[in-house]
């Protein structure tokens, strides 16, 4: 697998992460490598093997439809960098 | 009687009895995290206050205590949510948050009477072989300060090691409960997937973390293995138990009756050792002294049996393209916003975001993110994610076979001893492949617990891992209680941090 | 050229249930902000989603009425996207295996009868809301739609028309209500619509490039919306320039699209399989059970008031045009009403009332005893049909008692000839000028007449026997 860095600029604006200029041609080798660590499971044969998501198999896991009292409003915003007492403040999304 | 040495069921005992009170103890504990944790690190947040207020009211009730471990000292690894104490993951990004709820598993603790001292340090977000990767500083060993606990609950293994409390709660997602354990000469369990509640552990790799717990033995580890499991109708993916009424199929298990199955009897029971986990990278000391745990087993009764295990190097690949990419997902909502800390200045929403999450997570936390994105990125994903989850059934289906063959299986934990501090940042991919014996036992979901069997020459715990067919920790911890009943390595205590 | 215009719809429908997809919080509309929240639905770290027993019935049930096969076994995935309306960042909804494909809706317009196929049918979990505050030039997040249910209805390329769309989401709107999995408000949201259009010439087979629009809150604004979106389409072709494929967002004020600001970077949703919740696996007796419990829908009962009880085509759309108040008809009729007496009070004064209060057939006071009471009066002739008319809208806001009213004010009808003939010499005898004036031909001098008498006797008289009574003494 050959990364390149605006395949690396590409992961990290899909994650919101900045790569610095200086990072970027370190970071880009590292996953380089890892990668191509990872390429050793092309040598197992998983021909008609059904990718398992969930180990066991229990199915089926439902709640009734009750409703549980919702948790008190400044206990939810106590913890938020911007609350202004009734919601979460974030910049102007532009729609 | 020194508190010291006792163990937490030992502890318990003598609490139940009245020789020793509950704030004795719990003070007896603070006060060796006040003596050594200057030098161990060993813990994030210490909530001595809580501690001995919480001791004082348990004393209360102590003749109508149920629970083996009531009133014993304990800490928490911090990814589990503790409702109003600052529950930080060692990250930077969560800041001071302090969770309004408790995690399932520490609600488990608090019924069964548990004091908290505190949080213990780990590696960012549980990612890492050596809890180097913390925000708060690296933990130390205490068999040697100079070199590693080991990860991701190396703060945990710490604190156990050197007598900061008398249990500890790790989480482990590729090995981070049972090779800290290793590393610091304790005994850990990695229970089935599924028996422990996850509700309130900030998940790192949802398909594969699990909660247990790192003690001085394998019969405290049963004791706190009680306490912790059983069913929690806000995790969809932990099991029933045999009484539960859960009307739908699937697996059920019979929770609370480990301590009872302790008997070290294990006269006829098939220990296998697969040849793969004995090969090429394997540390000499490492082999022999988990070649000598088989000898001890057989001496009990147990039959040796070899058997090979080809899959094995698939599973560092399958583990950290699975984890990353869970993470990559769980990690996305830390965008500081609704809890923990935002970046000081941007501009905009998208500078937001990118601002608090590149100054808000460490390195190597943002590898595995973009890791993680890779993988599940269009036009890769069937390539390494989709082959990844493949790989995991493959995985799966040969421990099926193994232990059609055994009934448990004996490898070492992991390839050397601690490393020395620094060792392993340098070089993410070696750190990644020295999770090789740990990690395939959370692709497939099995119970694994990892026990002190010797030293190696620069004086380092080593450990041995037992791993079971799912549900199979009852047998696993017989074996290790048998072992135990016939050696003393659990019994070695470090001096690392200790001013006397 | 002529132009065929080609639409698909993604329809995102609310389900009704008391709580949330993912936790125990309520689903009310409304609410201060971030008060139906709790640490599962707002994203708070560790927490984990079970689901909701209700929203896999109901998505099961509507992908029955929907004519769709049913996914047997069936799992959830995580679609990832940062956007402060969605805590976690990203959504728990279904994209490789959703719970019903292949289904088809039957619509009709004046163009005729036509079948939209439904390609899939999946449920998801609702956003958040963000309201900007320009006073502080900052955007409020509030989470209490987080998490609300959804099922997203999507259909193939199959409409050519806005009349289509329209009759479709009539139809989809109609069997949802009956299911009773919805109640499709489209005013408080619980029934969106986004329209997928492109044209062609028509006669082509392929299919031109596509515009997604989004904000479309009324079936008025989906109609003008399509029409806009296919002329600005043509005129683009036509002048020799290309149609971009993009979303565009309809602002009603100004009837007009425009395109929505692209995202930061290209749509990589990077779905996988949701590993916190287990798959989905439903037996042959489960969704038995639901099939034997679907209620009878719109189409079935219009047939069955046709046969059964001779209703006019017109009556039985007009009627079972809501469930509510189908089922308020068919109460009517239980309780003894002749059927199409009870639908002319339906069509003629209980849709005046509920639309003079602006009020939903289901929020009406007025129970069918209640008036099934005031027609039987009226059949037995104890009350004719314009003083039943006033004491109907007495009693409509409150669902009084029909019998206490009549006697309380005294309507009862009089029925007594004797008394009614008297009355009728005595107000000829009172306006001979009248009496001359009918003689003389002029007909309306004896609706004048019948009004006196009607006077006399305070309208509570039987107008068939004043006429009568009336055309004889005249006559005479």
């Amino acid at each position: 697998m050959n990364i390149t860095a605006e395949l690396v600029d590409y992961l990290a604006g899909l994650s919101r992460l900045e790569v610095q200029e200086g990072d970027r041609q370190a970071m880009t080798a590292e996953l380089e490598r890892i990668l191509a660590y990872m390429d050793v499971l092309e040598r197992l044969d998983t021909q008609g093997v059904e990718p398992m998501s969930h180990v066991f198999p229990v199915k089926n896991v439902l709640r009734e439809d009750e409703v549980i009292p919702s948790q008190a409003r400044e206990e939810l915003l106590a913890g938020s960098p911007a609350p202004d007492g009734e919601a979460f403040l974030v910049p102007k999304t532009v729609e | 009687m020194v508190l010291r040495e006792l163990t937490a069921l030992e502890l318990g005992g003598a609490i139940k009895r009245g020789q020793v009170s509950i704030v004795e103890a719990a003070q007896a504990a603070l006060d060796a995290v006040a003596a050594r944790d200057g030098a161990l690190n060993a813990f994030i947040t210490v909530t001595g206050e809580r501690a001995l207020e919480r001791a004082q009211q348990l004393q209360a009730g102590v003749k109508d205590a149920d629970s083996p471990l009531y009133g014993v000292p304990m800490a928490l690894k911090d990814n589990l949510c503790t409702r109003g104490v600052k529950t930080s993951c060692a990250s930077k990004i969560l800041g001071d948050f302090a969770p309004p709820y408790d995690a399932g598993a520490v609600e488990r603790l608090a019924r069964a009477g548990a004091v908290s001292l505190g949080k213990l340090n780990m590696d960012e977000f549980a990612m890492g072989s050596t809890s180097e990767t913390s925000f708060y500083g690296p933990a130390r060993n205490p068999w040697d300060l100079d070199r590693a606990p080991g990860g991701s609950s190396g703060g945990a293994a710490a604190a156990v090691a050197a007598g900061l409390g008398w249990y500890a709660i790790g989480s482990d997602t590729g090995g981070s409960i049972r090779q800290p354990a290793s590393f610091c000469g304790v005994t850990g369990i990695k229970p089935t997937y599924g028996t422990v509640s996850r509700y309130g552990l900030i998940a790192y790799a949802s398909s594969l973390d699990q909660i247990g717990p790192l003690c001085r033995d394998a019969a405290d580890c049963a004791a706190v293995l009680d306490v912790l499991m059983g069913r929690d109708p806000r995790d969809a993916t932990s099991l029933p138990g045999l009484r539960d009424s859960w009307s739908d199929s699937g697996p059920r298990v019979d929770y609370g009756h480990l301590l009872d199955g302790l008997t070290g009897d294990i006269r006829g029971r098939r220990i296998g050792l697969p040849t793969d986990c004995f090969g090429d990278g394997l540390d000499g000391a490492v082999r022999a002294a988990v070649m000598q745990a088989a000898e001890v087993l057989k001496g009990r009764g147990a039959e040796l049996v070899e058997l090979s295990f080809p899959v094995l190097p698939y599973a560092v690949p399958a583990y950290y393209i699975i984890a990353c990419a869970e993470a990559s997902s769980n990690l996305s909502r830390f965008d500081g916003v609704k809890y923990g800390w935002r970046a000081e200045k941007y501009d905009g929403l998208a500078d937001l975001y990118r601002k608090t999450r590149t100054q808000g997570f460490g390195p190597e936390v943002k590898r595995r993110i973009l890791l993680g994105t890779f993988v599940l990125s269009s036009g890769y994903y069937d390539a390494y994610y989709k082959k990844a989850l493949q790989a995991k059934a493959v995985i799966k289906a040969a421990f099926d076979g193994a232990f059609q063959r055994c009934d448990l299986l004996l490898t070492p934990v992991a390839p050397t001893t601690a490393p020395r501090l620094g060792e392993s940042l340098s070089d993410p991919l070696k750190m990644y492949l020295s999770d090789i014996y740990t990690v395939s036992v959370n692709l497939a979901g099995l119970p694994a617990l990892s026990m002190p069997c010797g030293f190696d020459g620069k004086g380092l715990p080593i450990g041995a891992q037992l791993i079971g067919p799912h549900f199979g920790e009852g047998a696993i911890l017989n074996a290790a209680h048998a072992f135990q009943l016939e050696t003393d390595w659990h019994k070695r205590t470090p001096k690392g941090g200790d001013p006397a | 050229m002529t132009w065929e215009t080609v639409i698909g719809l993604e329809t995102h429908v609310e389900l009704a249930t008391k709580t949330k997809i993912f936790c125990g919080c309520t689903t009310q509309f409304g609410g201060a902000p971030n008060t139906h929240c709790c640490p599962v639905c707002t994203g708070m770290p560790g927490t984990l989603p079970v689901l909701n027993r209700r929203v896999l019935e109901f998505a099961v049930k509507a992908g029955l009425a929907l004519n769709c096969s049913i996914t047997r076994y069936g799992k959830f995935d995580r679609k990832n996207y940062f956007y402060p309306d969605l805590p976690k960042a990203y959504q728990i909804s279904q994209l490789y295996l959703p719970i019903a494909r292949d289904g088809a809706v039957p619509i009709h317009t004046d163009a005729g009868d036509k079948a939209i196929r439904i390609h899939e049918l999946h449920m998801e979990e609702d956003a958040g809301k963000l309201v900007h505050d320009p006073w502080i030039d900052q955007t409020r997040a509030d989470y209490n739609r987080c998490g609300v249910p959804l099922i997203e209805i999507v259909t193939e390329p199959d409409f050519r028309t806005a009349d289509e769309v329209i009759a479709y989401l009539e139809q989809l709107k109609e069997t949802l209500q009956y299911l009773g999995v919805s109640d499709c408000k489209m005013q408080e949201g619980s029934l969106r619509c986004d329209v997928n259009l492109s044209v062609r010439p028509l006669g082509s087979s392929e299919l031109g490039t596509r515009t997604e629009m989004k904000n479309l809150s009324s079936f008025k604004a989906i109609a003008r919306a399509i029409d806009y979106e296919a002329r600005r389409q043509i005129e683009r072709i036509t002048e020799g320039k290309r149609v971009v494929q993009e979303t565009r967002r309809w602002d009603e004020n100004k009837d007009a699209s425009y395109a929505m600001r692209s995202k930061e970077d290209a749509q990589d949703y990077r779905y996988f399989p949701e590993p916190d919740i287990p798959p989905i696996e439903l037996s042959e007796a489960y969704l038995d059970g639901l099939r034997a419990g679907l209620p009878e829908l719109a189409q079935a009962k219009r047939a069955r008031y046709q046969a059964d009880y001779g209703l006019p085509e017109y009556d039985c759309r007009m009627i079972t045009s809501d469930k509510a108040l189908a089922a308020f008809f068919e109460a009517l009729v239980a309780l003894g009403a002749p059927p199409k007496q009870g639908a002319n009070w339906i069509m003629g004064e209980v849709l005046g009332a509920l639309s003079a209060r602006g009020l939903e057939p289901r929020d009406m006071k007025l129970t069918a005893p209640t008036l099934a009471r005031l027609i039987a009066l009226v059949s037995e002739g104890k009350l004719n049909r314009n003083t039943a008319v006033k004491v109907f809208e007495a009693v409509f806001d409150t669902d009084g008692d029909v019998d206490a009213y009549v006697k309380e004010h005294g309507l009862e009808q009089v029925n007594d000839d004797g008394l009614v003939r008297e009355i009728c010499a005595k107000v000829l005898a009172a306006n001979p000028r009248s009496v001359a004036d009918f003689r003389g031909g002029k007909d309306k001098a004896f609706g004048f007449l019948v009004g006196q008498v009607m006077r006399e006797l305070k309208g509570k008289a039987n107008p068939q026997a004043v006429n009568a009574i009336l055309s004889q003494l005249l006559k005479g």
